[in-house]
């Protein structure tokens, strides 16, 4: 099975670790992640103005590539998955800015949402199925209790994400037992991580994840994973606490997946 | 402010918002969810009451609007879809449109990079806090 695949300006730099044990991953559970040709930045944070038309086109080209494939299109960095999401929503669901889009882009066939946009944790959930996964565990995490942290940008507008419950998500800690460890739930794990504001305002965000990280520990986590480059950043910035990991290497650690000889 | 100018920013804030004020009914909710309520001179539920009255010229210049962390946490739990956060980005737009509205400027960049700092923030900022 292959995959039109997203991967983002920050997978290919500081985040290169979750592409690459994505890719992996993706390959020893069956499937392929194809990179779209000559992808361009999502640009980060959706476009919320309703006239914003520009800023929505990177997406709509990723979209449109997927759509002549015939594939569906994986991302894997949260605010990729969240910008182009919504920027389908748009295509399908809003005249105005489908007909601009279009206008501009002068496709061969107008683009008007077809394409799906799965996170690679969907994929995980409702193509591979968590059962499934769990059977091809060969490593199996025992014993280790893991936080999901799930941070904004995957769950909100709930309605248009469609990813899970927005106020009461489960789609991690069941990835979390399907890799045979041990989910713990806290409060903040939807709470914002400081997003952008880091760029400008370091103890802000620092006093937001130390929170996070505090909330979780109390509850007996040892571990935090995410899908979010941002959120590792802003909560490994913040010192102290429990350690942060991308879940796509924890996915390798529990399928055996080793580079050289050594775990990844 | 002149008068004129006043109706044009609020007309222009409910246009790119796409937001029905009237709709609000100032339960708080948002103003409970937000996470940067702390920092805020005018909190999410009364941006509403500011595009409601026309009162543009605090709006713009609220510290309010380089607060926000579009996490989108007021925008799901409003109980009547009046999308606060939507309103806080109009008026930033209103702002960062306006030449010498930039709110980060590039001179700014090289001192605040580390090692680690991912694209993903850079491009995020440039975008909520310039045009």
């Amino acid at each position: 099975m292959k995959y039109s695949y997203f991967p983002g300006c920050t997978l290919k730099t500081t985040g290169a670790s979750l592409d690459r044990s994505a890719r992996l991953a993706a390959l020893a559970l069956g499937f392929e992640l194809e990179e779209i040709e000559n992808w361009q930045c999502c640009g980060g944070v959706y476009p919320l103005g309703s006239d914003e038309i520009a800023t929505k086109l990177s997406s709509v080209r990723a979209l449109a590539e997927a759509k002549a494939k015939d594939q569906d299109l994986v991302t894997l960095c949260s605010a990729c998955h969240h910008v182009i999401k919504r920027v389908n929503d748009d295509m399908k669901n809003v005249d105005d800015i489908r007909t601009r889009a279009n206008n501009y882009m002068k496709l061969d066939e107008a683009y008007a949402g077809e394409t799906n946009v799965l996170h690679f944790l969907e994929v995980l959930r409702d193509r591979v199925g968590f059962d499934n996964l769990k059977a091809k565990v060969t490593n199996p995490l025992k014993g280790r209790k893991i936080g999901a942290y799930y941070g904004c940008l995957l769950l909100r507008p709930g309605k248009i994400m469609a990813f899970d419950d927005p106020e009461n998500p489960t789609i991690i800690e069941d990835f979390i037992r399907a890799i045979g460890a041990t989910p713990v739930v806290y409060p903040y794990r939807n709470e914002c991580c400081g997003g952008y504001i880091s760029l400008n305002e370091k103890d802000m965000a620092k006093s937001m994840c130390k929170r996070i990280k505090d909330s979780a520990e109390g509850f007996g986590a040892e571990m935090l994973i995410t899908a979010c480059p941002l959120c590792m950043y802003n909560l490994n910035k913040t010192e102290g606490g429990i350690s942060v990991r991308y879940f796509t290497e924890l996915l390798c650690e529990a399928l055996g997946i080793t580079e050289e000889g050594k775990a990844l | 402010m002149s008068h004129d100018k006043t109706k044009k920013q609020a007309e222009l804030i409910r246009e790119i918002s796409g937001v029905n004020p009237y709709k609000c009914m100032k339960c708080g909710k948002c103003s409970a969810s937000c996470p940067s309520f702390n920092e805020m001179d005018i909190k999410p539920h009364q941006f509403v009451s500011y595009v409601l009255n026309d009162d543009l010229e605090a709006l713009v210049n609220s510290k309010s609007l380089w607060k926000c962390l579009s996490c989108f946490a007021c925008i799901e739990r409003c109980p009547r879809d009046v999308k606060p956060g939507k309103l806080v980005d109009a008026a930033r737009q209103l702002v960062v449109r306006e030449r010498g509205g930039d709110f980060l400027s590039a001179d700014e960049i090289p001192e605040k990079l580390d090692p680690e700092l991912p694209q993903q923030l850079l491009v995020s900022a440039f975008r909520r806090y310039r045009r």
